[in-house]
C-alpha cells in the first residue's frame, strides 16, 4: 500500500511551486484579469517552458508521460498560485480527452504537441454545464453532443462573453450546430471519453480547490499573527486558533483522498466516480471552511477587494460547482451508499468493489 | 503511488479472517466495565494471545507477532469485521506498550510486555488528578525517591476500569518544589500495593467504568520507572501522541459501525427518508470513516519512509470523535423512539449496539487530551500561532 510519490513528482511539484511564487504574484495576476481577455500569453508560454503543459502529454507526443496522480500536486500548485483554471483545463483535462481519441483522429498528435509546447487554446464544453469557459479565446473547442464529441473552430461557433464574480473567468454561452466532419468520437467511446473527462475535471477542481484552501488558510494565519488587539495578535486567541485548527483539519483529511481518487482515476479503478466525488466533496468542504474562516479571522479587510484574500475565495466560490457541481458529486456518493447492496466492510477500503 | 496489497498480506488477511470466524464467541460478551465482564474479556485476550493475535505488531520475543503496521491495520480491519469483543486491556498494550518499546529498558521489557500481552497483567492510566485534567502539567501527586524506590502520595482520577486492574501507570511529581511538566516521573504502580485505595465512579451507563486512586506512603521500587528521574514528561508525551494518534482507534473502529449504519438505514429506508438529511448523514459517514482509513494508510506510509508523527495525531483525534458522535448521532435519529431502550427489555440486543455506542461517543471528544486542547496543540505547532 504505497502512498507516496516519487522523487521525479516531488521535485517538480517543487519547481514549479518556486516558479510561480515569482511569476504568479497576486499584483501581477490582478494586471492580467483586468485586460479584456483576462490571459496573458507570456505567462502561459513560461509555464510551457517549465513544463507544466507536458506533464501528461505522452512521451510519444514530445511530454513527459505522467498521469492524474502527478496532477494531483500540481493542481493544487495552481491553485494555490490563483493560476485561471483554463490553465488545468487544457493541460490536463483537454490532454487526457485528446490522449483518449482513436489514433486516427485527425491532427490527435499534432494537438497534443500543441498542449505540450503551450501554444494551443482550447476551450471544453460539457454538458454537465450551461457555459464553456474561455471559450472567447480558443483556437478550437471540444463540444458535447449527446455522446458524440465535436472538434469544433471557434469560427464556427457564435459566443456570448459572461464576467463572473472571479475577474479571472470569462464564461461564454456557445451556439452551434454539429456536423458529421466535426465529429471525432461517438457512441460508447464518446460516451466513455466524456465520462472519464468529467471525472478529470472534477479532480482538477478538487486539487486547486485543496491549494486555494491552503492559500487562504496561510493568508489568514498570517494576517491573524500580524494583526493585533487588546494588545496582543489576534491569533493568540482561542476562537481564533480553534477556527484556523479546524480549517487545517479539513485539509489534511482531503488530501489522502485525494491521492486516492487520482490512483483510481489513473488505473481505471470501477468505484473511481465514487472516488472522484468523494475526493471533491473533501476539497470543497476545506475550501469552503477556509473561505468562510479566512474572512472572519480577516474582519472588515477580508471584505474588501484591496486585501488578496478575495481573489482566493472569490476563485474557490466559483470553481466549486464546474465539472459537476456540489449537488452532482454529492448524490454520486450518496447513491453508492444507500442505494447499492454493497457490503461496506472495513476491509473494503482498497477493494473494486 | 500504488494501491493495492501484497499476497503475503492478503494471505495474512485471510488467515485472520479464517480465525475469527472460528473463534469469535458467538454470544455477545458482557460489558467489560463489570467484574465478570472484565475476566470474560481477558479470557478472550487470552486466546488471541495463544493464537499469536493479541499484539500483532510487537517483536516476537514480547509476546507478538512481528507485523508492520500495514498487517496491523489489515488485522484492525478483519477484528472490527468480524464482531469480535472490544479490546479490554488496549490501554496498557496500545499506550503503555508503545512506550515501554521505545523507552524501556530491556529488563522492563522482558518483564512487562509479555504479560501485557497476554493480559496476565491488566493496566489502568493514572494521569488526571481532580486538579491536573486539560492542564495537566498542574499534577502534584508525589513520589519521593527513598534509596531504591519511591514513596507515592496523592490521588489520580478518571482511570479507566481501574477497580479491575492489576496494575497503573502515570506521571508522579518527583522533584520537590518543581513547577509544570519539569520534575515529574513516569511510574508504574502495582494496584494491590500497600497503600493504594480505589474508589469506582459511576460513568454514564451506571458501570463503574472508571476509578478514583488513591496513594497512602506507597513503595514503589525505582526500577518501575521508565525513562529518566524528572523527564516523565517527555516520556508522557509520546504516550499521548500514541494514544491520540493511529493506534488507540484504528480506522475500521468506525467503518464498522458504519457497515452497520448502512445497513440500518436499507433496513429502516422509507422511515428514514422521512428527512432527506439522514441519508445525507450516513453517505458523510461512510465517506469520513473511509477517509480516516485513507489517513490511516498515508500515514503508515509516511512513517515507513521515516516521518514522524506530530501535531496531526491532534487532528486525528478531533476527527474521529466528531465522526464517532455522527455515526451515532444519526443511528439513534433512525432508530427513533425505541433508541432510548436497554438491552434487557423486549427489543432487539441490536438495539443496545447502538446507544452503548451513542453514550460511549459523548466521551470522544473529552478523553485522550479534550478537543480544545487538541485545537490548540493543532494551532499552535503545526500553525505557529503565538500562545
Amino acid at each position: 500500500m504505497d502512498f507516496t510519490f516519487t522523487e521525479d513528482q516531488l521535485m517538480f511539484r517543487e519547481a514549479i511551486s518556486r516558479f510561480l511564487m515569482t511569476e504568479a504574484a497576486p499584483e501581477k495576476l490582478r494586471e492580467i484579469w483586468e485586460t479584456a481577455d483576462g490571459r496573458c500569453p507570456e505567462l502561459r508560454s513560461s509555464m510551457a517552458t517549465q513544463g507544466l503543459t507536458a506533464l501528461s502529454i505522452p512521451e510519444a507526443d514530445g511530454g513527459l508521460g505522467m498521469g492524474d496522480i502527478a496532477w494531483s500536486l500540481m493542481t493544487q500548485e495552481l491553485g494555490y498560485y490563483g493560476i485561471p483554471d483554463s490553465l488545468a483545463d487544457t493541460a490536463y483535462v483537454g490532454a487526457g480527452l485528446f490522449s483518449a481519441l482513436d489514433d486516427n483522429v485527425a491532427g490527435k498528435s499534432d494537438y497534443l504537441t500543441k498542449i505540450c509546447d503551450g501554444e494551443l487554446r482550447l476551450a471544453i464544453g460539457h454538458q454537465c454545464s450551461p457555459l464553456v469557459a474561455d471559450a472567447h479565446l480558443a483556437e478550437v473547442l471540444l463540444l458535447q453532443h449527446g455522446d458524440e464529441v465535436h472538434l469544433v473552430s471557434r469560427d464556427d461557433i457564435a459566443e456570448v462573453v459572461n464576467q463572473s464574480i472571479d475577474s479571472s473567468r470569462r464564461l461564454s454561452q456557445v451556439t452551434w450546430q454539429p456536423k458529421p466532419e466535426t465529429c471525432i468520437a461517438s457512441g460508447e467511446v464518446g460516451a466513455k471519453i466524456w465520462h472519464e473527462t468529467l471525472n478529470r475535471g472534477a479532480l482538477s477542481v478538487a486539487g486547486q480547490l485543496l491549494g486555494l484552501a491552503q492559500r487562504m488558510l496561510d493568508l489568514s494565519v498570517d494576517y491573524s499573527v500580524q494583526r493585533k488587539q487588546f494588545g496582543k495578535a489576534i491569533g493568540s486567541f482561542q476562537a481564533v486558533k480553534h477556527h484556523l485548527a479546524d480549517v487545517a483539519g479539513k485539509i489534511e483529511i482531503a488530501k489522502p483522498v485525494l491521492y486516492r481518487a487520482a490512483c483510481s482515476l489513473e488505473n481505471n479503478h470501477p468505484l473511481a466516480d465514487v472516488h472522484v466525488s468523494q475526493a471533491r466533496n473533501f476539497c470543497s468542504e476545506a475550501a469552503a471552511l477556509a473561505a468562510r474562516h479566512g474572512i472572519q479571522i480577516h474582519g472588515a479587510m477580508g471584505y474588501t477587494w484591496e486585501v488578496d484574500l478575495q481573489m482566493f475565495m472569490k476563485r474557490s466560490w466559483a470553481i466549486s460547482n464546474t465539472w459537476g457541481d456540489s449537488i452532482f458529486h454529492q448524490a454520486r456518493v450518496q447513491d453508492y451508499v444507500l442505494n447499492s447492496d454493497v457490503d461496506l466492510a472495513p476491509s473494503k477500503t482498497f477493494e473494486g468493489a | 503511488m500504488k494501491l493495492t496489497y501484497t499476497p503475503e498480506q492478503q494471505s495474512f488477511r485471510l488467515e485472520v479472517r479464517a480465525w475469527l470466524a472460528a473463534n469469535v464467541p458467538k454470544e455477545k460478551l458482557p460489558t467489560y466495565d463489570t467484574k465478570a465482564g472484565f475476566e470474560l474479556h481477558r479470557e478472550w485476550e487470552r486466546k488471541l494471545h495463544q493464537a499469536g493475535y493479541s499484539m500483532v505488531m510487537w517483536p516476537e520475543e514480547y509476546g507478538g507477532r512481528g507485523c508492520d503496521l500495514t498487517d496491523w491495520l489489515i488485522f484492525e480491519e478483519e477484528y472490527y469485521g468480524a464482531g469480535a469483543p472490544g479490546r479490554v486491556n488496549q490501554n496498557g498494550q496500545l499506550l503503555l506498550g508503545s512506550t515501554l518499546l521505545e523507552f524501556g529498558t530491556p529488563a522492563q521489557k522482558a518483564q512487562f510486555l509479555p504479560r501485557m500481552a497476554s493480559s496476565d497483567d491488566m493496566w489502568a492510566q493514572a494521569w488526571s488528578e481532580p486538579n491536573a485534567g486539560s492542564d495537566m502539567a498542574n499534577i502534584s501527586s508525589k513520589a519521593l525517591l527513598d534509596c531504591d524506590h519511591y514513596i507515592l502520595n496523592g490521588q489520580k482520577t478518571w482511570s479507566t476500569r481501574a477497580i479491575y486492574a492489576d496494575w497503573a501507570f502515570g506521571l508522579f511529581r518527583s522533584e520537590v518544589g518543581s513547577k509544570r511538566h519539569h520534575g515529574l516521573s513516569f511510574l508504574m504502580v502495582p494496584l494491590d500495593a500497600e497503600g493504594v485505595t480505589i474508589r469506582p465512579i459511576k460513568a454514564l451507563d451506571g458501570e463503574d467504568a472508571f476509578a478514583e486512586i488513591f496513594f497512602d506512603n506507597v513503595k514503589v521500587p525505582v526500577e518501575h520507572r521508565i525513562g529518566d528521574e524528572g523527564k516523565g514528561w517527555h516520556v508522557a508525551m509520546a504516550t499521548a501522541g500514541f494514544e491520540r494518534g493511529l493506534l488507540l482507534r484504528s480506522p475500521a473502529r468506525f467503518q464498522q459501525p458504519v457497515r452497520k449504519l448502512v445497513q440500518l438505514y436499507r433496513d429502516n429506508k422509507a422511515s428514514a427518508d422521512r428527512d432527506p438529511s439522514i441519508g445525507v448523514a450516513v453517505a458523510k459517514c461512510w465517506s469520513d470513516a473511509e477517509a480516516y482509513a485513507l489517513s490511516a494508510y498515508n500515514t503508515v506510509a509516511r512513517l515507513n519512509s521515516g516521518a514522524k508523527i506530530g501535531a496531526e495525531s491532534s487532528l486525528n483525534k478531533v476527527f474521529w470523535s466528531e465522526l464517532d458522535l455522527l455515526i451515532h448521532q444519526t443511528a439513534m435519529n433512525i432508530l427513533g423512539a425505541t433508541g432510548e431502550l436497554l438491552a434487557s427489555g423486549s427489543l432487539a440486543q441490536e438495539h443496545a449496539y447502538w446507544l452503548n455506542g451513542f453514550l460511549f461517543a459523548q466521551a470522544g471528544p473529552i478523553y485522550a487530551g479534550s478537543n480544545e486542547i487538541q485545537r490548540n496543540i493543532v494551532a499552535e505547532r503545526m500553525l505557529g500561532l503565538p500562545r
